[in-house]
Protein backbone atom coordinates (compact mmCIF):
# COMPACT_ATOMS: atom_id res chain seq x y z
CA UNK A 1 0.00 0.00 0.00
CA UNK A 2 1.28 3.44 -0.75
CA UNK A 3 0.31 6.61 1.05
CA UNK A 4 0.14 10.09 -0.43
CA UNK A 5 3.58 10.96 -1.84
CA UNK A 6 5.32 8.11 0.03
CA UNK A 7 4.78 9.74 3.40
CA UNK A 8 7.10 8.83 6.21
CA UNK A 9 5.95 9.89 9.65
CA UNK A 10 8.99 11.14 11.54
CA UNK A 11 9.77 12.01 15.11
CA UNK A 12 7.37 12.48 17.97
CA UNK A 13 5.61 15.68 16.96
CA UNK A 14 2.38 15.49 15.07
CA UNK A 15 2.71 15.88 11.34
CA UNK A 16 0.36 18.30 9.58
CA UNK A 17 -1.43 17.12 6.46
CA UNK A 18 0.14 18.51 3.27
CA UNK A 19 -2.20 18.26 0.36
CA UNK A 20 -3.33 20.11 -2.75
CA UNK A 21 -6.98 19.93 -1.78
CA UNK A 22 -7.82 22.44 0.93
CA UNK A 23 -9.99 21.38 3.80
CA UNK A 24 -13.40 23.04 3.99
CA UNK A 25 -13.16 23.24 7.75
CA UNK A 26 -10.72 25.71 9.24
CA UNK A 27 -9.36 23.21 11.74
CA UNK A 28 -5.89 21.91 11.28
CA UNK A 29 -5.49 18.27 10.30
CA UNK A 30 -2.75 15.93 11.43
CA UNK A 31 -1.49 12.73 9.89
CA UNK A 32 -2.29 9.87 12.25
CA UNK A 33 0.45 7.34 12.89
CA UNK A 34 -0.43 3.92 11.52
CA UNK A 35 0.71 0.36 11.80
CA UNK A 36 -0.09 -1.70 8.72
CA UNK A 37 0.46 -5.42 8.55
CA UNK A 38 -0.56 -8.13 6.16
CA UNK A 39 -1.73 -11.57 7.17
CA UNK A 40 -2.58 -14.44 4.87
CA UNK A 41 -6.18 -13.36 4.52
CA UNK A 42 -6.23 -9.59 5.06
CA UNK A 43 -4.44 -6.30 5.43
CA UNK A 44 -4.95 -4.64 8.82
CA UNK A 45 -4.51 -0.92 9.45
CA UNK A 46 -4.32 0.57 12.96
CA UNK A 47 -4.39 4.36 13.20
CA UNK A 48 -3.78 6.40 16.35
CA UNK A 49 -6.44 9.09 16.53
CA UNK A 50 -6.89 10.13 20.17
CA UNK A 51 -10.08 12.07 20.78
CA UNK A 52 -12.01 10.22 18.12
CA UNK A 53 -14.85 7.69 18.55
CA UNK A 54 -16.96 5.66 16.15
CA UNK A 55 -19.29 8.62 15.57
CA UNK A 56 -16.57 11.06 14.59
CA UNK A 57 -14.66 8.90 12.14
CA UNK A 58 -15.26 8.62 8.39
CA UNK A 59 -13.76 5.93 6.24
CA UNK A 60 -14.50 6.29 2.53
CA UNK A 61 -13.38 4.30 -0.46
CA UNK A 62 -13.33 5.91 -3.88
CA UNK A 63 -11.97 3.85 -6.74
CA UNK A 64 -8.81 2.57 -5.14
CA UNK A 65 -8.17 5.34 -2.62
CA UNK A 66 -9.13 4.78 0.99
CA UNK A 67 -9.51 7.97 3.01
CA UNK A 68 -9.60 8.09 6.80
CA UNK A 69 -11.03 11.22 8.43
CA UNK A 70 -11.22 11.71 12.18
CA UNK A 71 -12.94 14.74 13.68
CA UNK A 72 -11.96 15.95 17.15
CA UNK A 73 -13.73 18.53 19.27
CA UNK A 74 -11.45 21.43 20.19
CA UNK A 75 -10.13 21.04 23.70
CA UNK A 76 -11.35 23.65 26.17
CA UNK A 77 -12.32 23.74 29.82
CA UNK A 78 -14.68 26.31 31.23
CA UNK A 79 -12.94 28.78 33.49
CA UNK A 80 -9.46 27.48 32.72
CA UNK A 81 -6.86 28.91 30.40
CA UNK A 82 -4.20 26.98 28.54
CA UNK A 83 -0.96 27.54 30.41
CA UNK A 84 1.37 25.02 28.78
CA UNK A 85 0.95 23.05 25.58
CA UNK A 86 3.10 20.31 24.13
CA UNK A 87 0.60 19.08 21.60
CA UNK A 88 -2.11 20.58 19.44
CA UNK A 89 -5.61 19.23 19.07
CA UNK A 90 -7.04 18.87 15.58
CA UNK A 91 -8.63 16.55 13.07
CA UNK A 92 -6.91 13.58 11.46
CA UNK A 93 -6.66 12.63 7.82
CA UNK A 94 -4.75 10.07 5.82
CA UNK A 95 -5.13 8.44 2.42
CA UNK A 96 -4.03 5.08 1.15
CA UNK A 97 -4.06 3.38 -2.22
CA UNK A 98 -5.66 -0.02 -1.85
CA UNK A 99 -4.23 -2.93 -3.83
CA UNK A 100 -6.61 -4.56 -6.28
CA UNK A 101 -6.76 -7.87 -4.41
CA UNK A 102 -8.81 -6.37 -1.56
CA UNK A 103 -12.46 -7.34 -1.36
CA UNK A 104 -14.03 -3.89 -1.14
CA UNK A 105 -17.34 -5.11 0.23
CA UNK A 106 -15.73 -6.84 3.16
CA UNK A 107 -13.88 -3.85 4.61
CA UNK A 108 -14.58 -3.46 8.32
CA UNK A 109 -13.75 -0.55 10.61
CA UNK A 110 -13.88 -0.25 14.41
CA UNK A 111 -12.77 2.42 16.88
CA UNK A 112 -11.61 1.76 20.43
CA UNK A 113 -9.77 4.10 22.83
CA UNK A 114 -8.90 6.50 20.05
CA UNK A 115 -7.47 3.80 17.77
CA UNK A 116 -9.11 3.03 14.42
CA UNK A 117 -8.78 -0.55 13.23
CA UNK A 118 -9.42 -1.33 9.57
CA UNK A 119 -9.74 -4.89 8.37
CA UNK A 120 -9.28 -5.21 4.61
CA UNK A 121 -9.90 -8.81 3.56
CA UNK A 122 -8.19 -10.10 0.49
CA UNK A 123 -10.59 -11.42 -2.10
CA UNK A 124 -10.57 -15.17 -2.43
CA UNK A 125 -9.37 -16.10 -5.90
CA UNK A 126 -12.45 -16.90 -7.91
CA UNK A 127 -12.45 -20.30 -9.55
CA UNK A 128 -15.06 -20.81 -12.19
CA UNK A 129 -16.13 -24.24 -13.05
CA UNK A 130 -16.66 -24.42 -16.77
CA UNK A 131 -19.35 -26.73 -18.01
CA UNK A 132 -18.44 -28.98 -20.92
CA UNK A 133 -21.06 -29.54 -23.57
CA UNK A 134 -21.03 -32.49 -25.83
CA UNK A 135 -20.69 -31.95 -29.55
CA UNK B 1 -7.37 41.21 34.85
CA UNK B 2 -4.16 42.66 36.25
CA UNK B 3 -3.15 39.53 38.15
CA UNK B 4 -2.63 37.69 34.84
CA UNK B 5 0.29 39.93 33.96
CA UNK B 6 2.24 38.98 37.05
CA UNK B 7 2.04 35.21 37.32
CA UNK B 8 1.23 32.59 34.72
CA UNK B 9 3.93 32.91 32.07
CA UNK B 10 6.92 33.13 34.40
CA UNK B 11 5.71 30.28 36.61
CA UNK B 12 5.20 27.96 33.65
CA UNK B 13 8.48 28.90 32.03
CA UNK B 14 10.28 27.93 35.24
CA UNK B 15 8.24 24.77 35.30
CA UNK B 16 9.16 23.83 31.77
CA UNK B 17 12.82 24.32 32.63
CA UNK B 18 12.38 21.98 35.60
CA UNK B 19 10.48 19.62 33.29
CA UNK B 20 13.36 19.50 30.85
CA UNK B 21 15.77 18.75 33.68
CA UNK B 22 13.45 16.07 34.99
CA UNK B 23 13.18 14.51 31.52
CA UNK B 24 16.95 14.44 31.20
CA UNK B 25 17.18 12.63 34.54
CA UNK B 26 14.63 10.06 33.43
CA UNK B 27 16.18 9.27 30.06
CA UNK B 28 19.29 8.01 31.80
CA UNK B 29 17.26 5.35 33.66
CA UNK B 30 16.95 2.05 31.80
CA UNK B 31 13.42 1.46 30.54
CA UNK B 32 11.97 -1.64 28.94
CA UNK B 33 11.82 -0.82 25.28
CA UNK B 34 10.50 -3.12 22.58
CA UNK B 35 11.64 -1.65 19.32
CA UNK B 36 10.02 1.76 19.05
CA UNK B 37 9.60 3.26 22.52
CA UNK B 38 6.42 5.11 23.38
CA UNK B 39 8.41 8.22 24.13
CA UNK B 40 6.92 10.62 26.59
CA UNK B 41 3.25 11.35 26.02
CA UNK B 42 2.90 15.02 25.17
CA UNK B 43 0.92 16.91 27.80
CA UNK B 44 -1.13 20.09 27.90
CA UNK B 45 -1.91 22.02 31.05
CA UNK B 46 -4.92 24.21 31.71
CA UNK B 47 -4.94 26.24 34.89
CA UNK B 48 -6.77 28.75 37.02
CA UNK B 49 -6.59 29.87 40.64
CA UNK B 50 -8.32 26.73 41.85
CA UNK B 51 -5.97 24.23 40.26
CA UNK B 52 -4.95 22.67 36.97
CA UNK B 53 -6.16 20.15 34.41
CA UNK B 54 -3.49 18.06 32.73
CA UNK B 55 -4.34 16.30 29.47
CA UNK B 56 -2.34 13.77 27.51
CA UNK B 57 -2.99 11.76 24.36
CA UNK B 58 -2.70 8.05 25.09
CA UNK B 59 -4.47 6.20 22.28
CA UNK B 60 -4.86 2.46 22.75
CA UNK B 61 -3.54 2.51 26.33
CA UNK B 62 -5.41 0.29 28.75
CA UNK B 63 -6.67 2.22 31.77
CA UNK B 64 -5.69 -0.74 33.94
CA UNK B 65 -2.03 -0.26 33.06
CA UNK B 66 -2.08 3.43 34.00
CA UNK B 67 -0.50 4.46 37.25
CA UNK B 68 -1.10 8.06 38.31
CA UNK B 69 0.30 9.33 41.59
CA UNK B 70 0.57 12.73 43.21
CA UNK B 71 2.86 13.75 46.05
CA UNK B 72 2.96 17.38 47.23
CA UNK B 73 3.48 19.19 43.94
CA UNK B 74 4.80 16.32 41.81
CA UNK B 75 2.61 14.37 39.40
CA UNK B 76 3.82 11.03 38.05
CA UNK B 77 2.10 9.21 35.19
CA UNK B 78 3.16 5.82 33.94
CA UNK B 79 1.61 3.12 31.86
CA UNK B 80 2.18 0.89 28.90
CA UNK B 81 0.77 -0.13 25.57
CA UNK B 82 1.10 -3.69 24.39
CA UNK B 83 2.85 -4.32 21.07
CA UNK B 84 0.83 -6.01 18.33
CA UNK B 85 0.93 -9.77 18.14
CA UNK B 86 1.25 -10.90 14.59
CA UNK B 87 0.48 -14.47 13.62
CA UNK B 88 2.59 -16.78 11.53
CA UNK B 89 3.20 -15.61 8.01
CA UNK B 90 2.31 -12.00 8.78
CA UNK B 91 4.48 -9.13 7.65
CA UNK B 92 4.56 -5.41 8.44
CA UNK B 93 4.04 -2.81 5.73
CA UNK B 94 4.42 0.16 8.07
CA UNK B 95 5.29 0.59 11.72
CA UNK B 96 4.88 4.11 13.02
CA UNK B 97 3.07 3.66 16.32
CA UNK B 98 5.06 3.30 19.51
CA UNK B 99 4.48 0.81 22.28
CA UNK B 100 6.06 -0.24 25.56
CA UNK B 101 6.27 1.43 28.96
CA UNK B 102 6.31 5.15 29.54
CA UNK B 103 6.82 7.25 32.65
CA UNK B 104 6.52 10.99 33.01
CA UNK B 105 7.05 13.14 36.06
CA UNK B 106 5.76 16.65 36.24
CA UNK B 107 6.45 19.33 38.81
CA UNK B 108 3.54 21.71 39.29
CA UNK B 109 3.92 25.24 40.66
CA UNK B 110 1.55 24.49 43.54
CA UNK B 111 0.80 21.85 46.14
CA UNK B 112 -1.95 19.48 45.06
CA UNK B 113 -4.88 18.36 47.21
CA UNK B 114 -4.02 14.70 46.57
CA UNK B 115 -7.30 13.31 47.86
CA UNK B 116 -9.32 15.41 45.42
CA UNK B 117 -7.49 14.43 42.24
CA UNK B 118 -9.71 12.96 39.51
CA UNK B 119 -8.54 11.23 36.37
CA UNK B 120 -10.41 9.88 33.35
CA UNK B 121 -9.37 8.16 30.14
CA UNK B 122 -11.81 8.63 27.27
CA UNK B 123 -11.31 8.03 23.56
CA UNK B 124 -7.60 7.75 24.20
CA UNK B 125 -7.31 11.12 25.94
CA UNK B 126 -6.23 11.20 29.60
CA UNK B 127 -7.56 14.06 31.67
CA UNK B 128 -6.38 14.68 35.24
CA UNK B 129 -7.99 17.35 37.42
CA UNK B 130 -5.57 18.60 40.08
CA UNK B 131 -7.08 20.99 42.62
CA UNK B 132 -4.76 23.20 44.60
CA UNK B 133 -4.27 22.33 48.25
CA UNK B 134 -6.21 24.75 50.46
CA UNK B 135 -3.03 25.96 52.14
CA UNK B 136 -1.55 26.82 48.76
CA UNK B 137 -4.36 28.91 47.35
CA UNK B 138 -3.54 32.56 46.75
CA UNK B 139 -4.64 34.58 49.76
CA UNK B 140 -6.03 38.02 49.54
CA UNK B 141 -4.05 40.40 51.68
CA UNK B 142 -5.96 43.23 53.28
CA UNK B 143 -4.33 46.61 52.84
CA UNK B 144 -4.53 48.84 55.87
CA UNK B 145 -5.36 52.42 55.12
CA UNK B 146 -3.34 55.27 56.67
Amino acid sequence: MTAQGELQVQGTEKQIVQSDAERTRERIAFVPRVDIYETEEAIVVLADMPGVDEKSVEVTLEKDVLTINGYVEPESYQGYSLAYAEYRVGDYQRRFTIPAEINRDGIEAAVKDGVLRLHLPKAAPATHKIAIKAG
Amino acid sequence: MLERAFFPMSIWREMSRLQREMNQLLTSWPRLQFGLGMGYPAMNIWSNDEGAIVTAELPGVDAASLDISVKDNVLTISGSREPLELGEGSVYHRRERGYGRFTRTFQLPFQVAADKVEASLEKGVLKIALPRAEADKPKKIAVQAG
